[in-house]
């Protein structure tokens, strides 16, 4: 059976040329970049070009980046960090209802701790109300933390305009933008965030490794303590093999950036418009207009998100769900639910998320079965009449 | 990826029964949209108003949801409503090869539609859901009542176990301290029982020893027979229970499972609580 992944939110495919990359640093240079002989000290030029090359994903100098272990880290350091390097007064934390729990435990730890916690809504189509965000933003200082993308919609957050506007406000200015890197143009010279963080998997390099952004002249406590690395930033001997993948996918993401924003959403589009067209009681959750290219949220009225996903499986397809039997919960996702999306179809959403590995034969066959699925489920459903 | 069985698998990818029967006899609907899962079961009787003769079902959920919906109407085809009325949810679970902990609760669904159903045949009102007593979990709709009964049925020791079950304290999380109350409530009944059968005078080893096969053939053996296993009785050592498993038991890989929460747990209820089990190498 041949996989059709659609689930690349989730997880990406480690590009062949990031898997050779790599190699030499696991068989011969796996010498320690900070050790005083040369067999350490030539890995060091390595890390460095890979700092460079992610620098350059994002329109950041190098000296900006600091690498980290996941995205998650980078999240819980920028947030965590920043929160503790406010001068004298415990900031506010400003994020929003629909973040990664990567953003949101973090925040909650630090409301258990005493700083004020204030989460911003949005409205049913996932899209952020900007004049609430600057009420909140102009309230005294505050650590803010609001995503470029959402993983489980794909709905671009106006990140140029958040951000300029926390800065009116002095606020310090964190944005999440593991889904966004590498499937959307970033230039932080032109967006002014303090903080960015990149998670490597997502944008098809190996899990366990991350980065932040970290604009010059932004305060941040160091999270792991333990050594020099990073500048201090970051302690722990670097991985460098996966540092070195990390680098080489920025790379190549840059290079297929057109693609990505063209074919990948072209494909994207034609798989969303056939299920609308095949199944009947399908909707699109969240904005269509301002969406990362490759992902689409839709819910099928009357069925269950783990039992279509299940069906999907069988015939190859991978895409995940919404739903409350997959969120590990018994409610449906947090995202779904801030949208104010109706049980009736949050229980029935399933997200598709595509990469540049994806053909047309990918989406044909997922097209091919899907009317088949949800014919078959509905056929059980006590909801759908007759 | 849930660790579900094949026979989950086979029972959600070709389920059996799929329908409503158009004249039923009784008529069990619980669940809805909002919850995440719903089940409406319809039976039809013999002549005789006696025995279950045809069962169908209609599912809204996830794989295991549709999986306990198919496996009770196989169950309960062929059963007089007095047998019927007795199918526990951990029959269903059972049915099944077994359910992943965190998806009992539809089992649960699965019995309490098929209550419903034999309440609506037997009143001839159509009720939904049998709501009884006070609300516990007000994101789900679960009663003390329904909360208690799981617990006592399925032996319930934590609130993790019991929102697994029933779905109660999977919302906001408040009803949490009330759902404790309710197991530690639970838990001084099971040990007052205990305590009463616990023999006032030392007993004789002789007596304990009888009460050892006592228990195991009454309480026990029935239990890992219906998976086709057995357990022999080899020594009793002052504490020391030493047994052997037999048939697919000698063979399963959650021996050790059932030798401390079913052998171990009985033995320690009906006979005493201080006896320990361990499987001999015979």
């Amino acid at each position: 059976m041949k996989t059709v992944y659609l689930d690349n939110n989730a997880t990406s495919q480690v590009a062949p040329e990031v898997i050779e990359a790599m190699l030499p640093f696991l068989k011969d240079l796996w010498g320690n970049p900070s050790s005083m002989h040369y067999f350490g000290g030539q890995v060091r030029k390595h890390i460095e070009r890979a700092r460079e090359d992610v620098a350059a994903l994002i329109g950041a100098d190098p000296s900006e980046i600091v690498f980290t272990g996941c995205g998650t880290e980078s999240d819980n350091l920028a947030i965590t960090g920043a929160a503790s390097s406010v001068a004298g007064v415990r900031p506010r934390i400003i994020t929003s209802r629909v973040e990664h729990l990567a953003v949101l435990s973090p925040c909650l730890r630090l409301k258990e701790q005493g700083h004020t916690v204030v989460e911003l809504g949005v409205d049913n189509t996932g899209r952020m109300d900007t004049e609430e965000a600057r009420a909140a933003f102009k309230a005294g200082p505050a650590v803010v933390s609001i995503m470029w993308a959402n993983n489980e919609t794909g709905v671009l957050f106006p990140i140029e305009q958040i951000a300029g506007i926390a800065k009116e406000s002095g606020c310090v200015f964190h944005t999440d933008a593991i889904q966004a890197a590498g499937k959307v143009p970033i230039n932080v010279g032109k967006t002014p965030v303090d903080l960015l963080s990149i998670s490597g998997h997502k944008l098809h390099s190996p899990k366990g490794v991350g980065a932040l952004f970290v604009r010059r002249g932004t305060k941040l406590t160091t999270q792991m303590l333990g050594g020099h690395q990073e500048n201090g930033r970051r302690g722990g001997t670097e991985n460098v093999p996966c540092i070195v993948g990390l680098g080489t996918a920025c790379r190549l993401a840059l290079r297929h950036m057109n693609d990505e924003i063209t074919r990948v959403a072209s494909l994207r589009n034609k798989l969303e418009k056939g299920i609308l067209a095949s199944c009947p009681d399908t909707v699109v959750n969240g904005d269509t207009v301002h969406r990362l290219p490759n992902t689409t949220n839709i819910s099928f009225k009357y069925i269950e998100g783990e039992a279509i996903l299940y069906h999907l499986s069988d015939i190859g397809v991978c895409a995940s769900s919404g739903s409350a039997c997959t969120s590990g919960s018994l409610e449906p996702s947090h995202v779904i639910r801030a949208m104010g999306i109706p049980f009736t179809l949050a229980h029935g959403s399933i997200r598709f998320s595509l990469s540049r590995y994806n053909t047309d034969e990918d989406i044909g066959h997922t097209l091919a079965n899907m009317p088949g699925i949800v014919k078959k489920l509905r056929a059980l459903s006590p909801f759908v009449a007759g | 990826m849930w660790d579900y069985t094949d026979k989950v698998m086979d029972h959600f990818r070709n389920p059996r029964n799929v329908g409503a029967i158009p004249d039923a006899d009784g008529v069990g609907q619980v669940g809805s949209l909002a919850c995440g899962d719903a089940l409406k079961l319809t039976f039809k009787l013999d002549p005789d108003k006696k025995r279950i003769v045809d069962a169908k079902f209609q599912t809204f959920g996830c794989a295991s949801a549709i999986a306990s919906s198919s496996a009770l109407t196989e169950i309960i085809k062929g059963k007089t409503l007095d047998e019927a009325a007795k199918v526990t949810n951990q029959d269903i679970a059972d049915f099944l090869g077994g359910l992943p902990e965190q998806k009992m609760h539809c089992s649960v669904m699965g019995r309490e539609a098929l209550e419903a159903a034999i309440e609506h045949y037997r009143t001839g009102k159509s009720v939904t859901k049998t709501i009884s007593g006070e609300v516990i979990c007000t994101c789900f709709g679960v009663t003390r009542d329904e909360i208690e009964r799981v617990i006592q049925e399925n032996r319930l020791t934590s609130v993790e176990q019991v929102t697994n079950y029933t779905k109660a304290g999977g919302g906001c999380g408040k009803c949490k301290p009330d759902i404790q109350k309710l197991l530690d409530k639970a838990r001084t009944g099971w040990e007052t029982a205990a305590a009463a059968r616990e023999p006032s005078r030392k007993m004789s080893v002789l007596e304990k020893i009888r009460r050892i096969e006592e228990t195991i053939d009454r309480e026990i053996r029935p239990l890992l027979q219906k998976d086709g296993g057995d357990i022999e009785l080899l020594d009793v050592v002052g504490d020391r229970v030493i047994i052997a498993f037999r048939g697919m038991c000698a063979r399963c890989n959650v021996a050790e499972f059932t030798m401390k929460d079913v052998v171990e747990a009985r033995l320690r209820e009906f006979v005493s609580n201080t006896l320990v089990v361990e499987e001999g190498s015979k």
